[in-house]
């Protein structure tokens, strides 16, 4: 016991900081989680950017005004209504008033929620075609501009990786997890259980759309830090798109349970500058995946 | 009521002794024992594989599960990772599948509403005793079914059926072509049966054969709920009973309503499955609402705050309950259009929800209340079912659940309805109706540490994985990485502290009956208006021989 609440207080400490300087936070820049972490991944793309402002500065005012609206009543009435306080009860059973407000009350409240709901709602199924606007993280009335689609990559998840077929340049590989041998001799620095021997490799600041599908049983595509999250169906193709405005490698892991390696298929989006980008996929799509991606890591050190 | 209890003094006549009493028994109360008692028996083996599950997450890696099937399968230590890892998602779906079909749902319908609807509405019994005892006794065959389920193949090589208790192909078709997966497919069967049958069964005695001057708009609460959810019941179980079966069908005989090969679709059987699984969720809950509406105007004293609008209410939840059931597959690739009608239908639920929890207030506001265990439980349960509430709201908006579907954050919800929710009121029912069902009255004390330690348990398990839920940690993953260890850590312990809080509820069952502590007829005094407080405690084997006459 002493030695669990010892390493509570050790692990809960950074994560109280963390939770308390959210500038802390990002500062670290990392595409997957932090530990200890309470709220959403860091966002790097328009539609990231409108889920967090969404949730953060819309729906958790909301409904923590909510709880704590019940909370109060509730501590109310167990000091004010308890037989010793209160000890001859009410006949009060209705009341028109107090019932047609807390009808329409709420009906307003999901109004206000239902405006950039809808909004971000839009931005995510909706592929740029260059002259749509986004919200970004001014969702109740943003106008962040988006170019059309630079480049396409279908993801297929397979029982248990991913494969990615880069469909304007006419070739794919597969990506799959590292095991804790490969990843201390490969990648010490990536996190474990995320580390893939080849990331999905994609240009910083392009529109990348993605088709995803699966080959066998039903897995999902997800990257947080994008705001991406799709259901690989076999024999479908389902759309989505992500526009990263960050260099870095992004990491997500399949959300659709697949079977016993579901939890060891991850999804790691490397996005690079545009003549890194450029040399990786001339040397990829010309068969050297592997001198691709070497060159690539050397470059990026 | 004197007279009401005069007739009954030689109302057990002929009635049978030993076990032909249980296995032969047409008599509600004895069926609805049943079913509590088999609750409680399903709901320890369910909390026993989510102690696993949360033993196996207390730390990052794989710990528990590669010895545990070393241990249940003998599969050799070379195999044992792999086996592991599968036995995980077994855990994850028989805890869903035990949880909902063999717990709540015989706890909240099969248990206090068998033994608790013909006293309230004045009636002898049920409509159909012989179809009450088959509905209990289905329940056993389908346990079985989900027991040996565990221990024949799966997935090829692999002991069990791993596919989530939503059972989606291709996963439950060509993903476990073993017969684990046929086995659980005849034992949702059975278990659907069994409660349409006993949804006809309520239905007929509900409209049939309530006392004389009690109209509908007379019933008591809890009547109106198993009443909307025996209609929830025979609306829905039907489509499961169909989609199901097509897995069946395709999985054994070549057909292909799911396979993309074959023309088929497996989005289809996710349409399906939801037009069944979210009524689900709210036929485990509407139960509870009428308990905790029982107990919060019996023991505030006062009479129910807009008994109109709370009927009302349960109906609309019901109803529009039907309607919204794709929010659960807002990330299958529905098209923009159908996400933004789902969504709104979703949102309309949050009003008729909150009538109900406003009117509880409501109820409560002005009242004179005694603390006691079942108003502890009841208060708990609006607390946190608000709480799961909420987020549930979070969930319905398709731009926010893009972030969070088929994570923790998802998991923390729906425990904090059903876990919190739908038990909080099954143990509120519990305390409120343990002189009743007894005629012993449990122990205050136990009673309310039993609350407070549950309520500090519950809540350190399953608060964090609202963190885990937004930070990306994903659902039914037997590993993490290590960025998720600290509420990982914290919600392990907490199981730990909700079994302390399970003992408690166990002793307090074995002092109120090595004790005997004679219950009053009516211990809650005269908040109590329904009609099974008029009775004995115990109350007759037959009750109501002459109607009750309803004013």
């Amino acid at each position: 016991m002493t030695g669990f609440s010892f390493r509570l207080a050790r692990a809960s400490l950074p994560a109280l900081i963390l939770a308390l300087l959210p500038a802390l936070a990002s500062a670290q820049e990392l595409g997957y989680a932090h530990p200890g972490q309470i709220g959403l991944q860091r966002s790097v793309t328009p539609v990231m950017d409108a889920m967090v402002a969404f949730h953060d500065h819309v729906l958790m005012w909301a409904i923590s005004a909510i709880v704590l609206l019940v909370l109060v009543l509730l501590v109310v009435i167990v000091l004010r209504f308890n037989q010793r306080a209160n000890p001859v009860p009410s006949r009060v059973t209705h009341n028109t008033m107090v019932e047609v407000v807390w009808t329409v009350v709420p009906v307003l409240i999901l109004f206000v929620i239902a405006i950039p709901s809808f909004g971000v709602l839009a931005d995510q199924e909706t592929i740029p075609d260059g002259e749509r606007t986004y919200l970004g993280s001014q969702i109740f009335g943003g106008a962040v501009e988006v170019p059309e689609p630079g480049l396409t990559v279908k993801a297929v998840g397979y029982q248990w990786y991913w494969g990615y077929e880069y469909m304007d340049d006419d070739f794919d590989f597969v990506s799959i997890m590292l095991n804790d041998d490969q990843r201390a001799e490969r990648k010490p620095t990536e996190p474990r259980l995320l580390a893939v021997d080849n990331e999905m490799v994609v240009p910083v600041n392009t529109t990348v759309r993605v088709l995803v599908s699966a080959a066998d049983v039903l897995h999902a595509f997800a990257v947080p830090s994008f705001g991406i999250k799709v259901d690989a169906v076999p024999d479908r193709n389902n759309e989505t798109w992500f526009y990263a405005r960050e260099t870095g490698i992004y990491y997500g892991q399949c959300s659709e349970l697949c079977g016993k390696d579901h939890a060891f298929m991850p999804i790691a989006v490397r996005v690079v500058e545009q003549d890194q980008y450029d040399a990786w996929l001339a040397a990829a799509s010309g068969g050297d995946l592997s001198g691709a991606n070497a060159t690539l890591l050397a470059s990026l050190e | 009521m004197a007279q009401a209890q005069a007739a009954h003094t030689d109302a057990d006549n002929g009635a049978p002794r030993g076990w032909k009493r249980w296995v032969y028994s047409t008599n509600h109360k004895d069926i609805g024992m049943l079913y509590l008692y088999s609750a409680i028996f399903a709901g320890v083996v369910g909390g026993i594989l989510s102690g696993f599950m949360r033993w196996e997450l207390a730390e990052p890696g794989i710990q528990i599960f590669p010895g545990l099937a070393q241990m249940v399968y003998g599969v050799s230590a070379d195999a044992s990772i792999d086996a592991g890892k599968h036995m995980f998602n077994v855990f994850t779906t028989m805890h869903g599948l035990i949880m909902i079909f063999f717990m709540v749902m015989p706890a909240v319908i099969g248990g206090f509403g068998n033994y608790f609807v013909p006293l309230m509405i004045g009636a002898p019994d049920m409509a159909f005793p012989r179809m009450n005892n088959i509905s209990f006794w289905l329940l056993t065959p389908a346990f079985l079914l989900v027991v040996i389920s565990l221990f024949v193949e799966g997935p090829p090589g692999a002991m069990g059926s791993g596919g989530g208790w939503t059972m989606y192909p291709p996963f439950a078709t060509s993903g476990q072509p073993g017969p684990a997966m046929d086995f659980l497919i005849l034992a949702v069967h059975l278990a659907g049966a069994s409660s349409i049958l006993g949804a006809i069964n309520f239905i007929t005695t509900i409209l049939n054969m309530r006392a004389p001057g009690m109209t509908m708009f007379k019933m008591p609460l809890f009547a109106w709920a198993v009443l909307v959810t025996a209609f929830l019941l025979l609306i829905s179980l039907p489509v499961l009973a169909g989609a199901i079966t097509m897995l069946l069908t395709d999985r054994n005989f070549g057909t292909a309503f799911f396979d993309p090969a074959g023309g088929g679709d497996p989005v289809l059987y996710q349409h399906l499955f939801w037009f069944f699984g979210h009524p689900e969720v709210y036929i485990m809950i509407l139960p509870g609402f009428g308990i905790v509406s029982h107990i919060v105007s019996t023991i505030s004293r006062k009479p129910i705050f807009g008994y109109l609008g709370m009927v009302l209410a349960m109906v609309a939840i019901g109803a529009v309950g039907f309607i919204v059931w794709a929010h659960h597959m807002y990330t299958t690739g529905i098209s923009l259009n159908t996400q933004r009608y789902f969504v709104a239908a979703t949102m309309v639920i949050a009003v008729p929800t909150g009538i109900k929890v406003f009117s509880w207030i409501a109820t409560m506001w002005g009242g004179s209340i005694r603390f006691t265990t079942p108003m502890l439980w009841a208060i708990g349960f609006i607390f946190l079912f608000t709480v799961g509430g909420v987020t549930g709201v979070v969930l319905a908006n398709a731009g926010a659940d893009r972030a969070m579907h088929d994570t923790y954050y998802v998991v923390a919800h729906f425990h904090y309805v059903l876990s919190l929710g739908a038990v909080y009121s099954i143990f509120a029912g519990w305390y409120y109706w343990f002189p009743k069902m007894f005629g012993i009255m449990y122990s205050e004390f136990l009673g309310k540490l039993h609350f407070w330690i549950m309520f500090v348990g519950v809540n350190l398990i399953f608060f964090p994985q609202h963190f885990l839920g937004l930070a990306g940690m994903p659902r039914r993953y037997i590993d993490y990485p290590d960025s998720y260890t600290l509420w990982n850590q914290v919600s392990s312990w907490g199981y730990v502290v909700t079994l302390v809080g399970m003992l408690v509820f166990f002793y307090s069952i074995f002092e109120a009956a090595s004790r005997k502590r004679k219950a009053a007829d009516n211990p809650w005094g005269e908040g109590a208006t329904t009609l099974e407080w008029t009775l004995p405690s115990p109350p007759p084997y037959h009750q109501f021989s002459t109607l009750p006459r309803f004013k």
